[in-house]
């Protein structure tokens, strides 16, 4: 009786925050909170112990030089923090796949689908679930991370804030393209799928700067094009950009430190940041239309 | 609910074709089938759960594109699966923020305690047996106050026990003014609460009305000896007429006059026919739905 009081934006962001809320309690009781919390908590320990040595190096007698380590820890740094994105997208890509066409196979969404609710509606609430748990892994690791190497090496990333939130942006792009596929796919082979394509556009990534250092236009356009068809691997490399010591890339040629997978020339424009909301605007609009289109 | 023409199709297979029915408040409707008939896909072309290709459908007043239209529907599905690593009070509470309804807490634990589930709220649905799930199905179907209550075969995991309390709840349901659907393919639990059946045979309805307009048709079965033509064309003269040796079943009229049978008899000794034994009966929802089917079938 009094449910049809209610007026229906205030109702659709009930929804959408309960299915988000639905969405955090399954992460948190289904213990992938304690697996990636365990698995961080190794990552830091085994990240403290290198960095810890790293500092302590000596090559021909001589220890590093303070601008030496800390160019050092900056490059170990982004390769620590690949391990993480690649953790957080593995994570939020097995954990988007089975939540939809999961429940959809075995039956449970039959029922809550069946209440006064759009199928975007939950989608919606699905997709702020997993970005917020993507996110907030993301961030909380790396922050962690962050301060496990200034203990260590004494080196802080130039643009802490703005790098966490590129990982964090990366995170949604694909937990996103993870959701577009769960609705068409089954649960297994979503999470492979989007696995699979975030390692190809990291891999063409690489490629696109081998193109650029060896001044090669069409093995560039690789890179380019592949970002922009998959935005992960573009968002990684602003993200490096915001955390790696800005003399490693005068160290490490310029324009041709491209060609390092660890290593990333270029901030990212305005421009390409406004692609990446257009891009997941378009993907999670797909989702809903494909989502809403299905038999359940 | 009034649905019509309900059509769908997988690939080259006709699933549903051209359904349609109506569910009256305080009204149990049964839907009666063999499997594969088409009955949990009309259900859920209902529900909003599968896109029927033709037809329409109204829930409480609104079209059934609509979701508002299932504000205040409450639905057990045939495959019931709960969220296992909620807690039995948790997934109703989850129900009922997304129902849109106000239910307070002690009337969720009551409808928790009407399905026998009571001690059990705070358990993780995980731990809980097929028959349990079912229960909190129920729960779940009855907690934000529903109108219209869809039923997909629930008691298919229940021991007797449990298809007595559903029985007993359909029957309370029905006292408070709610429209029921429910889907059986237990004549028995369909023929002692619902009004009206319709029946399903391979996508297409074969028969519905009330149980009185379709079992209302009596039948008297006769052992008879030294039956003539005459006597066999008297017989056939009051209703269809089945023989099989010296037994012979005749149909009846619905409306019982007082006069046919003893004016058949009457006849039947006036035309030298020996009566060893004349037995009225009424036809059960089992004969007659597999009568339809059969008839089917045939034609």
């Amino acid at each position: 009786m009094t449910a049809t009081l209610e007026r229906p934006a205030v109702r659709t962001t009930g929804v959408v925050l309960t299915v988000a809320g639905l969405t955090l309690r399954e992460a948190g009781r289904r213990r992938v909170l304690w697996a990636l919390g365990a698995l961080t908590l190794i990552l830091l320990g085994l990240s403290a112990w290198g960095f810890a040595k790293l500092a302590s190096v000596s090559v021909g007698g001589a220890g590093l030089t303070s601008g030496e380590a800390r160019l050092a820890a900056s490059e170990v740094l982004n390769l620590v923090m690949f391990g993480y994105s690649l953790v957080a997208a593995l994570g939020t890509a097995f954990l988007a796949g089975p939540t939809l066409s999961g429940e959809i196979e075995s039956g449970m969404a039959l029922s809550l689908l069946a209440r006064p609710v759009r199928r975007s509606t939950v989608l919606l609430g699905k997709w702020l679930g997993l970005v917020v748990f993507g996110s907030g892994f993301i961030v909380l690791a790396g922050l962690a991370q962050f301060v496990v190497v200034r203990v260590a090496v004494g080196y802080w990333p130039p643009d802490p804030v703005v790098g966490l939130a590129l990982l964090a942006f990366e995170t949604a792009a694909l937990l996103t393209l993870g959701l577009l596929l769960s609705t068409a796919i089954s649960p297994m082979a979503s999470g492979i799928v989007a696995v699979g394509l975030f390692g190809s556009a990291w891999v063409a990534g690489i490629v696109g700067g081998v193109g650029v250092a060896i001044n090669n236009s069409s093995v560039a356009a690789v890179g380019t094009i592949s970002r922009v068809v998959l935005p992960t691997d573009g968002l990684w490399r602003g993200a490096m950009h915001a955390i790696q010591d800005p003399s490693a890339l005068r160290t490490f040629g310029g324009v041709e430190g491209g060609a390092f997978p660890f290593l990333s020339a270029q901030s990212l424009s305005g421009a390409y940041l406004g692609w990446v909301v257009v891009w997941i605007l378009i993907i999670g609009g797909l989702a809903a239309l494909s989502f809403s289109r299905r038999d359940i | 609910m009034w649905c019509s023409g309900l059509h769908k199709r997988y690939g080259r297979r006709v699933a549903v074709d051209g359904v349609s029915f109506t569910v009256e408040r305080g009204e149990v409707l049964g839907l009666l089938g063999p499997n594969g008939a088409g009955k949990t896909t009309v259900i859920k072309m209902l529900l909003g759960l599968v896109r029927p290709d033709a037809g329409e459908v109204l829930l409480l007043g609104r079209p059934g594109r609509d979701p508002r239209a299932r504000e205040r529907v409450g639905y057990l599905p045939e495959l019931f699966r709960y969220q296992p690593w909620l807690s039995a009070a948790e997934v109703l509470t989850l129900h009922v923020r997304l129902s849109g309804a106000r239910v307070p807490a002690a009337e969720q634990r009551e409808a928790l305690a009407l399905v026998g589930l009571a001690d059990r709220a705070a358990d993780r649905v995980g731990g809980f047996s097929k028959g349990m799930q079912q229960r909190l199905g129920l729960a779940v179907a009855l907690v934000a106050r529903p109108d219209l209550v869809v039923l997909d075969e629930p008691t298919s995991a229940l021991d007797p026990l449990g298809r007595a309390d559903v029985r007993d709840l359909v029957l309370s349901l029905r006292q408070r003014g709610v429209a029921v659907l429910l889907n059986s393919h237990l004549i028995g639990e369909v023929e002692r609460v619902c009004d009206r059946v319709v029946i399903l045979d391979r996508g297409q309805v074969a028969a519905s009305g009330t149980l009185a307009e379709l079992l209302g048709r009596r039948e008297l079965r006769l052992r008879l000896g030294g039956v003539t033509a005459a006597a066999e064309a008297r017989l056939a003269a009051t209703g269809a007429l089945a023989r099989t040796g010296e037994e012979f079943t005749v149909a009846l009229p619905a409306e019982d006059d007082g006069v046919a049978v003893p004016e058949l008899i009457a006849d039947l000794v006036a035309l030298g026919v020996r009566v060893h034994s004349v037995e009225p009966a009424r036809i059960s929802l089992e004969d007659r739905l597999l009568g339809i089917l059969r008839h089917e079938e045939q034609s």
